[in-house]
């Protein structure tokens, strides 16, 4: 990878997509094995510096960085006020100190990651800074879209929640729009960023918005739906989850607008009854399982990418 | 780096007739046992399927075959270029106590097998480990060696032994190049 | 103090002075204004220069009381004077807030002490700036305020500000107000727009500035007190004061040297150095700023000076204080950014301000206190911010090259900072 660190999709042109997608694909195939381990980064220190809980993607990139053999450390670390004369670049030089390699980090403010890899020598990956973009997110999710629609251009995708504080959304927007795909941002009005309509720079007209979840939905390839992050809202975004869940909730009448073989994806994990219904979430074209495999196989190939070749 | 042709080593008859000698070879010296065509990539891939057709012409039983991409497990991978490519692996299901054949192009330094026999390890134990070789170019850096050669040259550093298959690179042919 | 101003050139618009003339300063006053003068004193040769009455910043962050580790009064006096203005108005928020006489005399004897600029303390307008009741402002008054605001905090209580208005009126103070609807921008850390929503930082939209200058200018007009606005930063809002202003009101305006060179564009790498309040809005704003100061609706430069200790500004973007200094480098973006005839940049940076704070005025005439501020409007150079009188370092524009700059400063009669080639 040409570029010290992966801060967001934003920066990636297609080619890069693509590169890191065709090496997921081949190192997949790891995972299948009886022994499920290679020696490639053997010695390699990976630090996955999580200010923010989060299991699942910890998880997999510490499986991802041990199937590589890379010694992966989990440090989880607080952003509360307590630690308020802490700054990053304090953080970047202990991470110095220590020699890591690579550094995973997620942190509730964006930019977070920006500065620290300003400040470290450490490659660094974006695992998820504030309401800005989780790259890794967006990748998985366009390489369980190809696994299953066999292509990324040509696709109306929609996805539906909370945009204005979703990293994923902004993610898979700038990915599915620089691949040729059509983009549908559905919410409620308080929930659709202020300039959202600029948001990509390439391909602008590819990114469309709107209210409507029937718009959205109709006709669509994938359907992506948003956690509702009730932990992020401190205002009246929308009156209650009964009122969400009957404008923007996913049931089973609102599916059969989608295509016929639509796929349902949730970064996870899911609130059952206010983004999704019960028996959609558990339908057979919910393809959430394979989301959680095609993390493994986009992080061992970004850990790869990065730490696979000359130093 | 601008390679230049020395000599061409082998047309396209010699091409096909040494496959098939090792094919030959490999069914002699395995006497009716399973065996298993792993194809180093990129043209032990193609060198491997051409000896599989031979072997089951001659026995009857068509081997099993692999792909087996080494990239994952080269010593030297913090010298290779900075951009690492790495291609497929498919290893069959249940190889212990079978008889698995690496097949590859050229046998230079001997780090590309010993990479593959660091990746066999975790895949089973398997009977023996053979290494089939269209040419073997001498300057080994490690201990190894071929059972089943298709031809032995003398070769010098700066030359570059050329392997082309049809179904990679659209003709049977083996040149020595010079590298000035 | 005693020094004679030799060969400049001597502009003060607003007493229609503009000729190459000599002044002679004796007892910190100017004596006499003339050609030929001669006189046993210091001598400063300004042949090649522009003489101007001294600049006077009238939006300035302190910081002492409370903050002392970010900014004292002699520090911010030398940035000041380096900076070319004789003059700074101290904005209330320090930690105690100057809400009563005691620290409003605690900054002037502290700035008498060891400040090179002078300083004219802002008084709160309401007690501890908690937006509650009125603040003993004639008592400030009598202590020695110019103008009363809240600063960084906005009144949000129409009825309080209303009263404030009304009462200021008795002390012909102005009334200066950081336009802020907090319930629309909270949370926000810059402008709500394309760049905000790229970064997955919430904003701040327009509309909370607007909201409320809207509502000021009605209070404005209905109780006839004398409004200022600090720190414009929205086309709407300077639309709404070229109206009022054109409908006879009596409202002034300013506008910070940030907000009309940057739009929210230099947000774009997560630099700390571009968080301020208002934030840098976008191009649009920015270009109708530049209109209202062409047009005469904006009449005062003044820098809002926000100084912040360097690790402050090193926490993540939304963690960090919003502000950025600008005593240093207001002057040289007024010159290059905006090209204004040098009357216009004399008037905004000088003789507006006087006329608005509550000061006894100063200038090119017999009789004056000697402050002056000596320019080279052709000077080139580069704002190298660890060179800076500051304490603190968080400026978005070290490294930046100026064509202009303040190259002396006369406080007194007292040449407090020169720098010439």
């Amino acid at each position: 990878m040409k570029r010290k660190d992966l801060l967001g999709i934003q920066d990636l042109d297609p080619q890069e997509i693509l590169d890191i997608l065709g090496t997921a694909e081949t190192l997949q195939e790891i995972s299948t094995r009886p022994i499920k381990k290679v020696p490639t980064l053997r010695g390699k220190t990976v630090i996955n510096l999580f200010f923010e809980a989060s299991t699942r993607t910890r998880t997999s990139f510490e499986i991802a960085g041990k199937r590589l053999s890379a010694d992966v450390v989990n440090v989880t670390a607080a952003t509360s006020s307590v630690s308020k004369g802490e700054t990053l670049i304090d953080t970047a030089r202990t991470l110095d100190a220590m020699a890591a390699d690579c550094v995973v980090i997620r942190h509730g403010s964006s930019g977070a990651p920006h500065t620290i890899a300003r400040l470290t020598k450490a490659r660094v990956i974006n695992a998820g800074d504030g309401a800005h973009e989780h790259p890794t997110q967006a990748l998985l999710d366009a390489l369980t879209i190809r696994q299953r629609k066999g292509r990324l251009d040509g696709l109306k995708v929609a996805i539906i929640g909370d945009i204005t504080h979703s990293r994923v959304a902004r993610s898979n927007a700038h990915l599915l729009t620089k691949l040729g795909s059509h983009v549908w941002l559905c919410s409620p009005p308080t929930l659709m960023p202020v300039g959202s309509c600029d948001l990509v720079t390439t391909n602008r007209e590819f990114l469309h918005r709107t209210y409507s979840m029937e718009e959205a939905v109709s006709g669509a390839d994938v359907i992506m739906l948003l956690r509702v992050q009730f932990e992020r809202m401190d205002e009246s975004f929308f009156p209650s989850t009964r009122e969400y869940f009957r404008c923007y909730g996913l049931t089973r009448s609102k599916v059969a607008l989608a295509k016929e073989d639509a796929i349902i994806m949730h970064p996870g994990p899911m609130n059952r009854g206010v983004e999704i219904a019960t028996d959609v979430a558990d339908g057979p074209y919910s393809v959430i399982l394979d989301q959680v495999s095609a993390g493994v196989a986009v992080r061992m190939a970004i850990l790869f990418l990065m730490l696979g070749g000359q130093s | 780096m601008t390679l230049k042709l020395n000599y061409q080593l082998m047309n396209a008859d010699e091409v096909r007739g040494t496959l098939e000698t090792l094919a030959d070879q490999i069914v002699s010296t395995n006497a009716g046992r399973p065996l298993v065509l792993l194809g180093i990539q990129r043209r032990g891939i193609p060198m491997s399927q051409r000896m599989a057709k031979r072997i089951a012409l001659q026995t009857g039983v068509a081997p099993e075959m692999g792909i087996l991409d080494i990239n994952l497990y080269r010593d030297d991978l913090t010298k290779v270029a900075t951009q690492p490519v790495v291609r497929r692996t498919e290893i069959p299901h249940g190889i212990d106590d079978k008889d698995v054949i690496l097949v590859d192009d050229v046998l230079y330094t001997g780090r590309t097998v010993g990479a593959a026999l660091r990746a066999l390890i975790d895949f089973g134990r398997m009977r023996t480990i053979q290494l089939a070789v269209f040419v073997d170019r001498g300057h080994r850096e490690l201990p190894v060696e071929a059972n089943y050669i298709g031809k032995e040259i003398t070769t010098k550093d700066n030359e570059v032994v050329e392997v082309r298959m049809d179904e990679v690179d659209g003709e049977d042919a083996i040149y020595v190049m010079e590298n000035s | 103090m005693h020094l004679l101003v030799k060969n400049g050139r001597v502009l003060d618009p607003e007493r229609k002075v503009d000729s190459i003339v000599d002044i002679l300063i004796k007892d910190g006053k100017i004596r006499s204004i003339g050609k030929g003068l001669t006189a046993d004193v210091p001598q400063f040769d300004a042949a090649g220069l522009v003489v101007a009455p001294g600049f006077f910043d009238i939006h300035v962050h302190l910081r002492e009381p409370g903050t002392e580790e970010a900014e004292t009064i002699a520090t911010g006096g030398a940035a000041a004077v380096a900076g070319g203005f004789v003059a700074v108005a101290a904005m209330p928020n320090t930690k105690p807030s100057n809400d009563g006489p005691s620290v409003t005399a605690y900054i002037i004897s502290e700035a008498r002490r060891s400040s090179p600029a002078l300083v004219f303390p802002i008084g709160a307008i309401s007690k501890g700036q908690k937006g509650e009741t009125l603040a003993e402002i004639g008592e400030m008054v009598e202590a020695g305020i110019v103008g009363v605001s809240d600063d960084g905090k906005p009144v949000m209580d129409s009825r309080l500000f209303r009263r404030a208005l009304e009462y200021a009126q008795l002390f012909n103070l102005p009334v200066i107000q950081h336009c802020e609807d907090l319930n629309l921008s909270k949370g926000g850390v810059m402008h709500e727009g394309a760049y905000s929503a790229r970064l997955g930082l919430k904003g701040i939209p327009s509309s909370a500035e607007d909201t409320m200058v809207s509502r000021d200018l009605i209070l404005a007009e209905t109780t006839g007190g004398k409004y200022h606005v600090a720190h414009l930063s929205t086309r709407r809002a300077v639309e709404m004061v070229r109206k009022a202003k054109a409908d006879g009101a009596k409202v002034t305006a300013e506008v910070t040297p940030h907000h009309f060179t940057l739009t929210d564009a230099a947000v774009a790498e997560y630099d700390t150095n571009a968080k301020m309040n208002p934030p840098l809005r976008s191009q649009d704003d920015v270009d109708a700023l530049r209109e209202g100061i062409a047009d005469g609706t904006i009449d005062v430069i003044a820098s809002d000076h926000a100084p912040h200790h360097i690790n402050l500004k090193m926490l993540e973007f939304d963690r960090a204080p919003f502000g950025i200094t600008g005593l240093e480098t207001a002057v040289g973006l007024a010159f290059t950014q905006l090209r204004l005839p040098l009357p216009r940049l004399i008037e905004m940076l000088s003789s507006n301000p006087q006329r608005i704070m509550r000061v006894t005025p100063w200038g090119i005439f017999e009789g004056s206190d000697a402050h002056l501020t000596i320019l080279d409007p052709s000077r080139k150079w580069k704002f190298d911010v660890n060179q800076s009188k500051s304490k603190s370092r968080n400026s978005p524009f070290h490294g930046w090259d100026l064509t202009g700059k303040a190259v002396a400063t006369i406080v007194g009669g007292k040449l407090v900072y020169e720098d010439r080639k």
